[in-house]
């Protein structure tokens, strides 16, 4: 449970009287190397960008395009079969050069090649909630954002009883707030949060750190967050503001798909830039690349990865929640960082469970790097074999929610839906035990764990 | 290192299915992971780096921390040997080379029997060979007495691990803890061979060395003295006649099985375990505690029908193998609770009911072996008592909303 939850009541001149103050006992950041330098900021340009629709759980990809067509920025490249008004949008103007598909002709991705900067511009009339939401799955950008239960992307049908949105980038390397988002964006974000507020008849959140430096946004709730990660996880920031029940759904994102719809609301065109951490332990000069969603990570990596002959493992994402995506791959949803690391399959480690170097990572305090401030670089090895469950609180740990983990995973396993549901798997998405995954001594796959179980409980119960 | 990787390639196409050797895949696997941390990586969409610890690392811990009660058990074993010779000058390492001539072939016996057995399961099942047998193979000699016939440790060892282990599913199914089963076996099957005041210390040579131990000399452990206890003021005495006090308990010169009597290493072990992170903190407490406030309870209405009951409730916690269940036998994370509630109330009740057998069951001398596989077995049942909790709070959750709207 989360160590202590601090309503204080503060009078901060007029703009708002209350605000919510959590603070996160439990948690881990991980301590790699890396770290982007934020003042080394270079735009990448690309000539082509790739949308991946199995980044969006839920979204069942039906293609709208096909090679040789002429798209916008904003101009759609596939709708979800059981929900048509909801979109995937073309992050460039160009033309579709591919349309790639994998084993029964599931549709893996499609690939649009620059040309022009022609944008679709969106009729942003909206009379009531149900309109607000349609705009937002016309445009592309409700695709970015998810729902719980079930961590999928959100159907415009069915209006949320809050909306969350984190502006807590945690997880580890994640560029700082700063690199995001800046004061001339303030007006962006009041605009954007005064429109999500017309869709949900509750509130929407706004979770925080101290690096927040721009006030209260119109129309959100502020609820300053303090800990480490997952702190930054929103469904850590929901269970510790509102839990989600039985029966409700509620809508996530995080700041700077936010700051999207603002753009929208203020030019009617969608925002498809991209401000990416290219960082990691085997990338030489880690740095900030302005670039666009779904970029090809060669081009990000070209100057900055290291040269030392070792395989890489390239990661769209951070090493918690991140896809491996090989050196052709493209930049993956959230389209916010790339973080490269040894992939370690070429290394023979001698009684590596008897090492007692300094440079192993861990949380056990029998490794001496347990006690050094310094940084690791871990490569991509499980480190061990695959075990049944047998330490107790490991999970539990690093989980700053009121689920029971280890239980809620045996449900899972068991595919035992009364208890799924009475153990909390509407409030908890794979994210949630990433860390947990990491610091599991049994080595289970706990993401891809929960990910089956919120698969199997949608297909049941939907 | 190189050299030892290539002839473990070169070997490893023998023991793949349809080579040569293929019966024993699991076997050379295990030596191979064991030699050379697997080079398995994370999927592609999963956690892609994970921390340095795995469930080797976690069992050699425990071993080690099972090491001081080892090394002191070796000593002891000899001293109460040439005790029992009636030498009045003891030599440090002819006490310590007795002790290991002495336990030797029953470590040997016991992971030879576990291990072949875990071996032919993994083999079966086409599984990984797991760990967990590591710790318990050390643990069985160290809680048995030093005079059980090697035979009877070998079918008390296979019994436990096919019963209490195999057939639930292996390491991290189990419901009882394997080695207390082991113990439990010979402690019903052999109840003869087992108890009254001959095996406790070691009477025989080992392999030549020491001297046979004349026939006639008793030498019960303070619990079996306590136990047969009738009238008079409780004087606990040693193998030599000499009076034992609570000292001589706490640093383990006393007759007991072999890694049980030393308090001291016990704690050791105990820091090892808690600052490893190895043994949970509430379950050690718990224990302890639990067996105070009982074995106070119990001194608050002495009677000397029940002479345990005369001991203060602080001693409880010295004699026997109550500090040791504490530390090594509870703690084991699979059998015990695993709610952080339930660990509480998990470790007290096996305080409890360790005393409450001790004092109150003049039949059993000591009870915290049987206190713990009692609690092992209703683990499962306090943990879902506490699960409930929290199931609770989220439908009063619901049922707040529902009610709101």
């Amino acid at each position: 449970m989360y160590k202590e939850k601090l309503v204080t009541l503060q009078l901060k001149n007029t703009v708002y009287l209350n605000t919510m103050k959590i603070k996160i006992g439990k948690g881990l950041n991980l301590p790699i190397a890396g770290a982007a330098d934020t003042d080394d900021v270079r735009c990448i340009y690309v000539d082509r960008v790739s949308v991946v629709p199995g980044d969006f759980p839920g979204f069942v990809p039906k293609v709208d395009v096909t090679p040789g067509d002429t798209v916008t920025i904003g101009a759609p490249l596939m709708h979800d079969k059981r929900c048509p008004a909801l979109k995937l949008v073309s992050p460039l103007a160009g033309t579709v050069v591919e349309v790639e598909r994998g084993e029964r002709r599931r549709l893996l991705k499609v690939t649009v090649k620059a040309e022009g900067e022609a944008c679709k511009h969106f009729d942003l009339t909206c009379n009531d909630a149900a309109e607000c939401a349609a705009l937002l799955a016309e445009s592309g950008l409700l695709a970015l954002m998810r729902q719980r239960p079930y961590d999928v992307v959100p159907s415009p049908d069915v209006l949320p009883r809050d909306i969350f949105v984190s502006a807590i980038y945690s997880a580890p390397l994640e560029l700082p707030l700063a690199c995001r988002i800046t004061a001339a964006d303030k007006p962006a974000l009041d605009e954007a949060a005064a429109f999500l507020a017309r869709i949900t008849p509750g509130k929407v959140y706004l979770s925080h750190d101290a690096s927040w430096t721009f006030g209260a946004v119109q129309g959100a709730e502020m609820v300053e967050v303090e800990g480490p990660h997952p702190a930054g996880n929103v469904g850590v920031q929901i269970a510790n503001i509102a839990p989600v029940n039985k029966g409700d759904v509620v809508w996530t994102l995080d700041a700077v798909t936010l700051l999207r719809i603002g753009r929208l609301l203020q030019h009617g065109t969608f925002d498809a830039s991209a401000t990416v951490g290219v960082c990691g332990p085997a990338v030489a000069v880690p740095y900030v690349a302005r670039t666009v969603m779904g970029a090809p990570v060669k081009p990000l990596l070209e100057d900055a990865e290291t040269n030392d002959g070792r395989r890489h493992r390239i990661i769209s994402g951070n090493v918690l929640v991140g896809t491996a995506v090989g050196a052709d791959g493209c930049l993956r949803y959230p389209y916010r960082q790339v973080t490269v690391i040894d992939e370690g399959d070429d290394v023979d480690e001698f009684m590596g469970w008897a090492s007692l170097s300094p440079s192993k990572m861990s949380v056990n305090r029998t490794f001496p790097g347990h006690f050094l401030k310094r940084l690791f670089r871990p490569d991509a090895r499980l480190l061990g074999g695959r075990r049944a469950m047998i330490m107790s609180g490991e999970y539990d740990a690093m989980m700053p929610m009121d689920v029971m983990p280890e239980y809620l995973l045996k449900a899972i396993i068991a595919r035992d839906i009364d208890n799924m549901e009475r153990l909390g798997i509407y409030e908890v998405a794979p994210e949630d035990f990433a860390l947990a995954e990491y610091a599991d001594t049994s080595k289970l796959p706990l993401q891809h764990m929960v990910r089956e179980g919120l698969d199997y409980l949608r297909k049941e119960l939907e | 290192m190189k050299s030892l990787k290539h002839l473990l390639d070169k070997a490893r196409p023998a023991f793949e299915p349809g080579g040569r050797l293929s019966a024993l895949g699991s076997v050379f696997d295990g030596f191979d992971t064991f030699l050379f941390t697997p080079r398995t990586t994370s999927g592609p969409s999963s956690v892609h780096v994970h921390d340095a610890i795995d469930s080797k690392r976690t069992m050699i811990v425990v071993v080690a921390a099972l090491m001081p009660c080892f090394f002191f058990g070796m000593y002891n074993t000899g001293y109460q040997h040439w005790l029992a010779l009636g030498a009045t000058e003891f030599h440090f390492w002819q006490l310590m080379l007795y002790g290991l001539l002495a336990v030797l072939p029953r470590v040997i016996v016991t992971y030879f029997v576990g291990l072949g057995i875990e071996f032919a399961f993994a083999q079966w099942r086409k599984e990984e060979i797991q760990e967990g047998f590591l710790v318990t193979g050390i643990l069985i000699p160290m809680i048995c007495p030093i005079e059980t016939p090697l035979w009877m440790l070998a079918v008390a060892t296979a019994f436990a691990v096919v019963f209490a282990k195999e057939v639930f599913g292996g390491t991290g199914y189990n419901i009882v803890n394997v080695a207390l089963v082991a113990r439990a076996f010979l402690f019903f099957a052999y109840p003869a061979q087992m108890s009254g005041d001959k095996v406790f210390v070691a009477s025989g040579t080992a392999f030549g060395y020491g001297m046979p131990v004349a026939d006639g000399f008793t030498c019960a452990t303070p619990l079996g003295q306590i136990a047969t206890h009738s009238e008079g003021a409780l004087t606990l005495t040693g193998i030599d006649g000499h009076v034992l006090t609570a000292w001589d308990a706490f640093v383990g010169l006393i007759p007991g099985s072999f890694g049980e009597t030393s308090v001291l290493c016990i704690l050791i072990g105990a820091a090892i375990l808690l600052f490893s992170g190895m043994a949970n903190w509430r379950i050690m407490l718990g224990v302890f505690g639990g067996g105070l406030v009982m074995g106070w309870i119990a001194n608050a209405f002495a009677t000397p029908t029940y002479p345990a009951s005369l001991l203060p409730a602080w001693e409880q916690l010295l004699y026997g193998g109550f500090a040791f269940a504490a530390v090594f036998m509870a703690t084991d994370p699979v059998t015990a609770a695993r709610t952080n509630t339930g660990k509480w109330i998990y470790g007290i009740l096996i305080g409890v009911i360790a005393v409450i057998i001790r004092v109150y069951n003049n039949g059993y001398p000591e009870g915290a072996m049987l206190a713990v596989l009692l609690m092992n077995v209703f683990s499962s049942l306090i943990d879902w008592c506490v699960v409930q909790a929290n199931i609770r709070r989220r439908m009063r959750r619901l049922i707040a909303k529902s009610s709101e709207s």
